[in-house]
């Protein structure tokens, strides 16, 4: 008996310790959330209060304005425009190159893949050079193209991942499908598709997350203020040249992660399954 | 001629032309030239000069930054890596005990990661730190410690600090050891605790080696992805104070973007993929060392 009272004990006391250290961990977060209703002059007054003295909604309105005579809106449209388009090319070409991969022995089939699973491990900085040289050329800097048209090529991790979901299909499903006379494409776009819908949802979610944060980029390739991004907005107006408006910056903060918790809150499973069985880096 | 006609030759390349297109225009050409660059004078405006392997001579025998850079982010590396794998693997290990509310911890843990990657949180974690932030009057009404440095910009923390951001976001570490937790058959756990053995031991003994390809797949794509750290260190320090936080990668934009040297840009580009290619091949060579794989077949 006294064992287990002891026990007991130990996984309360245990209990505490977690979640105590979970409160530590989103209080940087917290705390953003906070300041973002703080007056700029209350921010770094007693700074680590989680609720305001005072609730200053106006930093919403004062961020939103922008700067340069642009308001946030237009930021959030041109992340959105960037972002949606992003994800839209990376589904269609990287489910594409997975069926391929995983359904039809073509010749040459490994020698690509191989290929593919090298390009997996190539650190990209090897290719910003000769890839901003292209754009340059093309005349495409300060446009959102070097941005979105790389995705319509797919990603080698998301084929990756589509290639292993769809292994798992059963490939008497195939066969059947071809005795009853339905040809490659059609095969594909009518009973493949369908079956594939959660690795297709990982595939979105993730290429959405990383192209909404992305900040290498649009700052490589983007240099107007009416181009920017929300991630380049937010740094424009943290510059440490100017003096910052603190409040409103921590206000145009929260709302640039609305985006990113939604996506968390509707697809969670999607997101910790895709982590959890593949690795893909959150 | 007989593959001409096979049907399949048409359809698979059909299926996987946009991604082959991409294969050549963004990855195949670019990477040799870069390594052609490599070996040039180039700064965008006038054509490439061939001047051999003079940049990576310079590189190594005539750049202070250079080696700088290269230290700066070898210690990040070294450091940030094994502390985020001990505290994603800790987590996960309490979090497997089916503490009350675990599906929410497992979320709270997991935040950090999902937001750390925007500028939003970036710039929030550089106001954190600041002289005037949260951490400096947490430690004043909570210790009494007064505090009056930026740990952002102190010469002395300024790389901590940085290192301290990546080590918060240990979530996707953390989720990936808990579904290998999970694989591990319950009934050993049991066995040992039937013997007698203490949770520590049963924790070094079962668990940790039972776990260990998980963690040494963590360990690589910690180690590749850390070398390539760059938005923490422009976005929070530029690079500053003194160099100190002068990631390798922001080294290479400064030179490429910034000062238009693009031939030495690609040769420190070719410099961080063959010392990626290294350290990847040796945590390799020495994972069977110790990492265990379950041999099949003999229960």
């Amino acid at each position: 008996m006294n064992t287990l009272s002891n026990k007991k004990v130990g996984t309360f006391i245990l209990s505490i310790a977690v979640w105590g250290f979970a409160i530590v961990m989103i209080y940087p977060l917290l705390w953003l959330f906070s300041s973002s209703f703080k007056h700029t002059t209350d921010v770094y007054v007693l700074a680590h209060q989680l609720i305001p003295t005072h609730f200053y909604w106006e930093n919403y309105v004062n961020g939103f304005k922008g700067f340069a005579g642009h308001s946030f809106l237009l930021f959030f449209r041109n992340s959105l425009y960037v972002t949606v388009l992003s994800v839209i090319g990376t589904v269609i070409a990287s489910t594409m190159a997975a069926y391929a991969f995983a359904r039809i022995r073509f010749p040459g089939s490994s020698f690509w893949f191989a290929c593919m699973m090298l390009t997996l491990m190539l650190p990209g900085e090897v290719l910003i050079i000769p890839q901003y040289m292209l754009f340059n050329k093309l005349d495409w800097i300060n446009t959102f193209w070097p941005l979105i048209v790389p995705s319509f090529a797919g990603g080698a991790f998301f084929i990756f991942l589509l290639v292993q979901f769809m292994r798992g299909i059963p490939i008497e499903l195939d066969e059947s499908a071809r005795i009853d006379g339905c040809g490659r494409f059609h095969f594909f776009a009518k009973i493949m598709l369908p079956l594939i819908v959660p690795a297709i949802v990982t595939t979105a979610v993730f290429k959405f997350i990383w192209t909404w944060d992305d900040y290498f980029a649009p700052l490589l390739y983007l240099n107007s203020a009416e181009k920017a991004t929300v991630s380049l907005a937010i740094k424009s107006m943290a510059d440490p040249t100017m003096e910052t408006d603190w409040g409103a910056l921590f206000a145009m903060s929260v709302l640039s992660l609305v985006p990113v918790i939604a996506v968390f809150i509707g697809f969670q499973k999607y997101i910790v399954d895709g982590i959890s069985t593949t690795g893909l880096k959150g | 001629m007989r593959w001409l006609r096979n049907p399949d030759l048409y359809a698979g390349y059909a299926f996987i032309l946009p991604w082959l297109i991409g294969l050549f225009v963004f990855s195949l050409f670019p990477i040799f030239f870069s390594l052609y660059l490599s070996f040039t004078d180039y700064d965008i405006l006038s054509s490439p000069e061939w001047i051999g392997l003079g940049n990576y001579k310079e590189m190594f025998t005539d750049d202070p930054r250079f080696v700088k850079s290269a230290k700066v982010t070898l210690l990040y590396v070294f450091v940030s890596v094994p502390l985020r794998l001990s505290f994603a693997l800790g987590i996960a290990v309490l979090l497997n005990m089916k503490l009350k509310g675990s599906s929410i911890l497992r979320s709270f843990y997991y935040l950090p990661t999902l937001m750390g990657g925007s500028v939003a949180v970036i710039v929030m974690w550089g106001q954190l730190f600041g002289m005037n932030g949260a951490f400096n009057s947490l430690l004043k009404s909570l210790f009494g410690i007064q505090v009056s440095i930026s740990w952002i910009t102190d010469p002395s923390t300024a790389l901590g600090s940085l290192i301290a951001l990546s080590v918060w976001q240990f979530g996707s570490a953390m989720l990936i050891f808990l579904a290998g937790l999970k694989q591990i058959p319950a009934s050993l756990i049991e066995a040992a605790k039937v013997d007698g053995a203490p949770a520590w031991q049963r924790f070094i003994r079962i668990t940790l080696p039972l776990l260990s390809p998980v963690i040494f797949f963590n360990l690589v794509m910690g180690i590749i992805g850390g070398f390539k750290v760059f938005s923490e260190g422009m976005i929070l320090t530029g690079g500053g104070p003194h160099d100190q936080t002068l990631f390798y990668v922001i080294y290479l934009y400064e030179t490429s973007f910034r000062f238009l040297h693009m031939g030495y840009g690609s040769a420190m580009a070719w410099v961080l993929l063959l010392a990626v290619c290294l350290l990847t091949a040796l945590v390799f060579r020495s994972s069977s060392l110790w990492v265990h794989y379950e041999s099949k077949g003999n229960g």
